[in-house]
């Protein structure tokens, strides 16, 4: 199969330490089928984003600090964080919008401040806040940006796909938050990026127009683009992402598929969770007491607890018993499965900040 | 404009941007056509200089010292610096400021248009306002009885120039330094302070006492002469050239060193 390819001589260079098995980060999908497959199209792990050691101080505090990073084409990238954790400027690092103080950051090989001119025509960019003129008519600035490019995209079939038909006329700062998210991811790939970056893509936006988003997001992954987004919701992470790297004060604290993820938490745990909802507020301590010391129990919320331990049978009578002898219902019990959400609290911690 | 890419790369560095000249006048187009959609912007650049000049013109109320010329012919060239000044300075700073605080810049930072361009675009945008302001205020002041010599005309397009250089330095420096709600007070303070005391419609010579030396000095003040010497005399004045042009340099490498894309 012959392509006509930007990344063809980029790929062709990583292809030797792909086969070799030096890029060996992401394994969750497509595992490597040796030469064939490489021979045809994007090496899949090879990195459209690698960053190493990345530090930004501001006024003299790391807001990123030791970062390291590395997206793989043709895969969405998820990083994930609470706010304040230095995604947004880890993302800037990459889009050349700030200069790291320390540390090296690559995308496709190139350096995104001093090979700004030559990297920008390849990638695209959604930032947090928009950067949408507001006096601006939401067509009109699709319009304007695609003629940055030699060959942009049809813009009016773009505008039909995000549905952006229905407000083309409107000006900017009569759109709806989710108008303008949509406006903004269509200004991100109207020049058919081969690195796309969404700063929070799903901010503000209604179920309908974060379903459109997350098609297009699975469709640019699909023609071989690196999509690289930031996010702190779980939802969105693990529907969406191949590959998750939660960070927080500006380091990364984990990373990997979400199922790798997933089991990493548990086993670091050794040990299964309980969740389980009551109709009434009950005492954690004494179901602790109950169950005995292999166990811990915790309030989640209100009359939610969970019961983490090696969880059998035995366990789930002795709860449901308890709970009978304090005369609460049970509502509902949910066993095993750890979402990303426990993972990232895990993680990051659950106190307010 | 590709920086050249190492060979490994090559792949990564196919152009797929549109042609540099093609991305700036797009921008500048782009600019123009916000600036003049916005009524406020054109109140301030269009519609407050040309009721200035007839109101001045026409208006018997106040008395002026013309120096033997028809009032047209004294007043436009300085209601001509008036309105250089609103479309490079004040109205170029609020855009800039909100542009700014929006992150339309760093938007279009990213894309292959570049800071650069980005620059080139807005200062090329701010000339195609002022051709516009030029054309509207040289037909009003023409019905009203101005008749400038051919040759004094070329020379006030070069004091345009030289102006706009000084009083868009001036916008970008504090857009690109100040928030957004104090650049958009600062610049039309500023603007109002300098056309009633800085040397613009009333000559520096003319202000009493002091002010008529600082606003010599003052970047208003000297574009104001450049103009009425063009435009009065056929003839560019030496020191308001150089005033200009000291600001223009300074104010530059100040915009330079403190705008911030943030």
């Amino acid at each position: 199969m012959v392509r006509t390819h930007p990344l063809r001589a980029y790929v062709r260079t990583h292809r030797a330490r792909a086969v070799r098995g030096v890029h060996d980060q992401d394994t969750s999908r497509a595992p490597r089928h040796g030469h064939e497959r490489l021979d045809s199209r994007p090496v899949p792990h090879s990195p459209a984003v690698e960053v190493r050691g990345l530090v930004k101080r501001y006024d003299g505090r790391a807001v990123v600090d030791g970062l390291d990073l590395s997206a793989p084409v043709g895969r969405v990238t998820a990083v994930l964080g609470p706010n304040g954790a230095g995604k947004t400027t880890t993302v800037e690092c990459c889009e050349g919008l700030r200069a790291p103080d320390a540390g090296t950051v690559r995308v496709l090989g190139l350096d995104p401040v001093a090979d700004g001119a030559a990297l920008r025509p390849l990638v695209g960019v959604m930032l947090q806040d928009g950067g949408l003129p507001t006096g601006v008519r939401a067509r009109e600035m699709l319009d304007h940006v695609a003629r940055m490019y030699a060959t942009p995209l049809d813009t009016d079939a773009l505008a039909e796909r995000l549905g952006l038909g229905a407000f083309a006329r409107t000006t900017v700062r009569r759109l709806s938050g989710g108008q303008r998210q949509r406006l903004a991811l269509a200004v991100a790939v109207v020049g058919r990026p081969r690195v796309v970056f969404l700063d929070e893509p799903s901010a503000g936006m209604d179920p309908q127009s974060r379903l459109a988003v997350w098609e297009l997001v699975r469709e640019l992954r699909d023609g071989g683009a690196a999509v690289i987004l930031t996010t702190h919701l779980m939802e969105e992470a693990e529907g969406l992402a191949d590959h998750v790297v939660v960070v927080d004060h500006g380091r990364v604290l984990a990373q990997g598929s979400v199922p790798e993820l997933l089991t990493a938490g548990a086993d670091a745990q050794g040990a299964a969770t309980l969740v389980v909802h009551a109709a009434g507020d009950v005492d954690p301590a004494g179901l602790r007491d109950r169950l005995g010391a292999g166990f811990a129990v915790e309030r989640r919320s209100g009359s939610t607890l969970a019961v983490t331990g090696a969880v059998g049978p035995a366990t789930v009578a002795a709860v449901t018993a308890w709970f009978a002898s304090h005369d609460v219902l049970v509502t509902r019990l949910d066993l095993g499965r750890r979402t990303l959400e426990d993972v990232f609290l895990d993680l990051t911690g659950r106190s307010l900040r | 404009m590709t920086a050249p890419v190492p060979d490994v790369h090559a792949g990564a560095g196919v152009q797929r941007a549109a042609p540099a000249t093609r991305r700036v006048l797009a921008q500048a187009a782009f600019e123009a056509r916000m600036i003049l959609r916005n009524g406020e912007q054109v109140l301030v650049a269009v519609v407050i200089p040309v009721l200035a000049l007839v109101g001045l013109v026409k208006g018997t109320f106040v008395e002026i010292d013309t120096d033997g010329l028809s009032r047209a012919d004294f007043l436009t060239p300085g209601v001509l610096a008036l309105a250089v000044m609103t479309a490079s300075f004040t109205s170029q700073a609020i855009a800039t400021a909100f542009d700014r605080r929006n992150g339309v810049l760093r938007l279009m930072a990213t894309t292959p248009l570049g800071r650069g361009g980005l620059l080139s675009g807005k200062v090329l945008g701010v000339l195609a306002v002022e051709a516009v302001q030029v054309v509207l205020l040289g037909a009003a002041a023409f019905a009203l009885g101005w008749r400038p010599d051919a040759a004094g005309v070329v020379l006030a397009l070069l004091g345009v120039a030289l102006g706009t250089g000084a009083f868009t330095a001036l916008a970008l420096l504090v857009a690109g330094t100040l928030r957004a709600e104090a650049v958009l007070a600062l610049a039309n303070l500023l603007l109002l302070v300098l056309a009633l005391g800085g040397g613009v419609i009333v000559p520096a010579e003319r202000l009493p006492g002091p002010l008529s030396t600082v606003a010599a000095w003052l970047p208003s003040g000297a574009l104001g002469d450049v103009l009425r010497g063009a435009l009065v005399d056929g003839a560019l004045p030496l020191v308001p050239v150089l005033v200009l042009a000291g600001w223009t340099v300074a104010l530059g490498a100040l915009a330079a060193r403190l705008f911030r894309w943030h």
